[in-house]
């Protein structure tokens, strides 16, 4: 069980981020310090990605989330830091902390996996009707990350498909940044789309029509960066601009309802019980995508949970959520876990009980 | 046999020559070595960096993500480490120690936006610049420039 409130700490990449909550899930208190907001001036650029800014923010976050939920550490039930997969000093930084409390304060230590954080938010009380129980069906879309997996259980997790080279939202900021918009490029971007054509440019849909649920953004990047050198020398005028935005953003929105539909399907087959998708991550925010994906998930009879924008982007409550979900199952760490720059959901040591695995991954070779 | 690289200048009339070339320079690379994809977005850096690790690693079908985001990349291959590293994010070379430069310089690097090695560039790393051709969307100009004496 879970002895007491939950310090989540979340270093894996640009945000330096602290979280305390009650053992049912009820956020006390909650910081993120977004280096994507602090260099938004330098268009994108991370001037100080990893171990230094985490270290030099850390602490004081720690301290700011502490006072607000009105804890001392000795107040605390356990501490949980995001573990990998991600840059390893940043992982360093946050994981060294949460031990060094684990040890001062005699409490148990969680070693998260950043992605099964993401894969769980939605289980958080008050975010999705029953609480989301396993299975479900998770898009995980986002500028570092986009993969499609079956929950079907806390480190239960069948990854049915992911990129073979560029991120959804990493296309989302190259195409920003060829159009000359602003940092962060994603909700540029979608607002320049709004006035533009969607159909003025053909794009290609990359993987479409193709069997599995793999994704692939990297011709289309290289699509859109091919019409953008055949316009006429100087400034993109703006309606062009706008018609490659729309176009580019129809086009992916496209390509994910046409992977999402293969993975329903595969995933339904293995689940008739599941009727649930839920989307996170950053690129779960834009109005077209949500819409395509509401769209899919309706026509195979399922239903689509997107957690709310500061949930979907990276934080620490999900990293203390998860840890609460671990505690439930009476999993918790040693203190010698050495963080991962790498960390697949579906490495072995993620299943609680290998034993009692109920759906072997060969379900869903269809 | 894997085919010599080719002459610089050289035009890559499709993918499937870019990763021709990938593999020639995979089939030369040794722990110490630091390769430099230059060339604007879309120009095919990541494909080449993809075709040399999967050759390296002798695993046709290794997922090669972009690294865009997570900066740096390292694969296992059976000489060594291949760090593979993308600086598009990153403004300086202040940011590279965090990133396990020095460390990773022991085995071979490929670096995607190299412009932001600064003074850490490799005297003695190989330029691999991509450049797309106008009117041809399949086509890439590539130029080689660095390891005197070991490209033919």
């Amino acid at each position: 069980m879970v002895p007491g409130p939950v310090l989540g700490i979340e270093t894996s990449c640009d945000e330096t981020a602290a979280a305390v909550l009650a053992p049912d899930g009820r956020v006390l208190a909650e910081h993120v310090l977004s280096q994507e907001r602090e260099h938004a001036p330098h268009g994108g650029v991370v001037p100080e990605i990893a171990a230094r800014a985490h270290l030099a923010h850390l602490p004081r976050i720690v301290r700011h989330v502490m006072e607000e939920a009105g804890l001392a550490l000795s107040g605390l039930g356990a501490v949980a830091a995001s573990g990998g997969p991600g840059l390893i000093g940043g992982l360093l930084v946050g994981s060294g902390l949460a031990r060094g409390i684990a040890i001062g304060a005699g409490i148990p230590y969680v070693a998260i996996n950043h992605l099964e954080a993401h894969a769980l938010t939605v289980r958080l009380p008050g975010l999705a009707p029953g609480g989301a129980p396993f299975p479900y069906l998770l898009l995980l879309l986002s500028g570092g990350h986009c993969q499609c997996v079956a929950v079907e259980g806390v480190g239960r997790y069948v990854r049915l498909g992911g990129t073979l080279d560029d991120a959804v939202g990493e296309a989302f900021d190259k195409v920003a940044k060829l159009l000359g918009l602003s940092w962060p490029g994603g909700p540029a971007l979608e607002r320049l789309a709004a006035h533009g054509d969607d159909a003025r440019f053909p794009f290609p849909r990359p993987m479409l029509g193709r069997p599995g649920c793999d994704f692939s953004f990297s011709g289309l990047k290289t699509a859109v960066a091919q019409t953008v050198n055949r316009q006429p020398q100087g400034a993109l005028p703006r309606d062009t601009a706008a018609d490659i935005a729309a176009s580019f953003q129809a086009a992916v929105a496209d390509v994910l309802a046409d992977r999402a539909r293969h993975a329903l399907a595969r995933f339904g087959a293995a689940h008739p019980d599941g009727r649930l998708l839920v989307v996170a991550g950053g690129v779960a925010a834009n109005a077209r995508i949500r819409a395509a994906l509401e769209s899919a998930a309706a026509g195979e009879g399922f239903t689509l949970v997107a957690p709310p924008v500061r949930l979907c982007t990276d934080n620490a409550v999900m990293v203390a959520w998860a840890a609460i979900e671990r505690l439930r199952l009476g999993l918790a760490d040693p203190l010698d876990f050495a963080p991962r720059p790498r960390w697949p959901l579906d490495a072995p040591d993620m299943r609680p009980e290998p034993a009692t695995i109920a759906i072997p991954p060969s379900s869903y070779i269809v | 046999m894997i085919a010599a690289p080719p002459p610089a200048g050289r035009v890559l009339r499709s993918l499937a020559e870019t990763e021709a070339l990938a593999a020639a320079l995979a089939a030369l690379a040794q722990p110490g070595d630091a390769i430099l994809l230059d060339g604007p977005l879309g120009a095919g850096k990541s494909a080449l960096a993809r075709a040399f690790i999967r050759h390296a690693a002798g695993d046709p079908a290794l997922e090669v993500p972009s690294p865009t985001f997570t900066l740096v990349q390292t694969y296992d291959t059976p000489r060594g480490p291949v760090h593979h590293y993308d600086l598009w994010r990153v403004d300086g070379p202040a940011a590279l120690a965090e990133l396990g430069w020095d460390d990773a310089a022991a085995g071979i690097t490929l670096v995607e936006w190299p412009g932001r090695l600064g003074a850490l560039r490799p005297a003695d790393a190989l330029l691999v610049t991509l450049r797309t051709v106008p009117g041809d969307d399949e086509a890439r100009r590539v130029t080689l420039s660095g390891w005197p004496g070991r490209l033919a």
